[in-house]
């Protein structure tokens, strides 16, 4: 049986097959009904709407049916089971689940205890392969993935989508770019690791210093949160913030990315320029997991 | 029983059946016995000794566990805290079985993850279960290392 927990479990070769599957699954060549008569279950111990609506037109696309249990299910009625109990129960009634949960490893746990293939939707602060997928897929609907320089911006310390990404690149031969508030920086163990994977790291302290050198701009979410006070945040959320004028200069074929939502990273301003890929990418999630759930649902 | 044990005029009898663990790091006889799960409420009849005279290492600590031979995979889990412990399987106030300790490929239940956020310090029904690199140990749920002071994470 096969699951999907990790990016960390893909090689080069598997990570290109299933891009090369989801663009199969794009449009063209896709049959309406190769999961007809297959139940996908929806695990969302933690909401969001955006990838579980995802995932139930990814099913819907492949002809199967989806069942879930809401996140006020998750909190309320099941409280005090164990998730390995719930998802014992659950793989008894369909063919995979998709599971996103709060803690770290709660994927790789519900894969020893499921029947069925477990795709992990978010766990937590760790992994979220499907996004990183589609991050893959979109920069290569634009560009070859090998060799590019990418330019990580925003909170790279917590943003987990970054840290699959970095990973994921790094075998792709491609050169990362990092620039992050003070505090917010790419975790010391992440860097070395990168580096022990024979990637290259360099920081920077403004965007402005290699924006006009880089191929590929993906933007995260800086949190309000993280900040002491409201106005350190805004300080430093208008110092990262993505604008018109930014991007005079740039390479032709820069996209920036952003794993959605945003809160003010990317001025609106920005969205009508050709740069911006944020909305595609987030489109290219349904093929993206139509891939995933047709690999792993046989 | 070696020579320097009694070179110290130690009160540390040789025992007739059970295990004897020597050449543990000094200081750490109290840790691998946790490690190996033995503690004031179990049955175990134990000497120990710590900070012996040792030619190889200085000094050293010594657990003697009587009417208990250790299987190998339970002392591997030591090797952690003290790579160079030597095990001596004891009948008859013989030494029938020496073997060193090896590092397993994975700890099970051994070290707790110092990731408040990880699924194994939940209720849930698993037991940690961490790989050893040489960096450290790597959890195999949540991704976290653990790099310095690896016993202050054993359970
Ligand atoms: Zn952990």
């Amino acid at each position: 049986m096969y699951h999907i927990i990790s990016i960390r479990d893909f090689e080069r070769r598997e990570l290109d097959y299933m891009l090369d599957k989801a663009e199969e699954f794009d449009g063209r060549a896709c049959d309406p009904r190769a999961l007809e008569g297959k139940l996908l279950a929806l695990l969302f111990f933690e909401p969001s709407t955006r990838t579980r609506m995802s995932f139930e037109a990814a099913m819907a696309r492949l002809g199967g049916r989806s069942i879930s249990m809401d996140n006020v299910e998750a909190s309320s009625v099941v409280k005090g089971e164990t998730l390995a109990d719930t998802i014992r129960v659950v793989s008894g009634y369909v063919d995979a689940i998709v599971l996103r949960h709060p803690k770290e490893g709660a994927a790789r746990m519900a894969s020893e205890f499921s029947g069925v293939p477990v795709i992990n939707a978010g766990d937590g602060a760790g992994q979220h392969p499907s996004q990183t997928l589609l991050d893959l897929y979109t920069i290569r609907q634009s560009m070859p993935i090998d060799g590019i320089d990418l330019g990580l911006l925003g909170d790279l310390r917590y943003g987990r989508t970054a840290h699959s990404l970095a990973y994921a690149l790094s075998l792709y031969g491609a050169k990362l770019h990092v620039i992050a508030p003070n505090g917010l920086e790419l975790p010391a163990g992440i860097v070395s690791e990168l580096d022990e994977r024979g990637m290259e790291v360099v920081e920077y302290e403004d965007v402005n210093d290699i924006i006009r050198e880089i191929d590929v701009l993906y933007v995260t979410r800086i949190q309000r949160e993280r900040f002491p006070d409201t106005a350190s945040y805004f300080k430093v959320a208008s110092s990262y913030r993505i604008t018109p004028d930014l991007l005079a200069d740039v390479r032709q074929h820069l996209i920036i990315l952003h794993p959605l939502p945003r809160a003010g990273e990317i001025d609106p301003g920005v969205d009508r320029l050709p740069y911006a890929r944020y909305f595609e990418q987030s489109r290219n999630g349904v093929p993206v997991r139509m891939a995933l759930l047709h690999e792993v649902i046989r | 029983m070696k020579k320097e044990d009694h070179v110290h005029g130690l009160v540390i009898s040789p025992i007739k059946d059970g295990t004897v663990i020597d050449h543990i790091t000094a200081g750490e006889a109290l840790n691998v016995l946790k490690i190996l799960g033995i503690t004031g409420s179990t049955t175990e009849c134990l000497s120990i000794a710590t900070n012996v005279a040792s030619k190889r290492l200085g000094r050293k600590d010594i657990v003697k566990i009587e009417n208990r031979e250790l299987r190998k995979e339970e002392v591997d889990r030591i090797a952690l805290i003290a790579p160079q412990a030597r095990i001596n399987i004891i009948r008859e106030y013989r030494v029938v079985d020496k073997k060193g300790v090896e590092i397993p490929a994975i700890l099970r239940g051994v070290i707790r993850c110092p990731n408040p956020g990880c699924i194994t310090s939940t209720n849930e029904p698993i037991e940690s279960a961490f790989e050893v690199l040489p960096k450290g140990l790597h959890c195999l749920y949540c991704d976290w290392w653990i790099t310095q002071d690896i016993a202050s994470h054993i359970i």
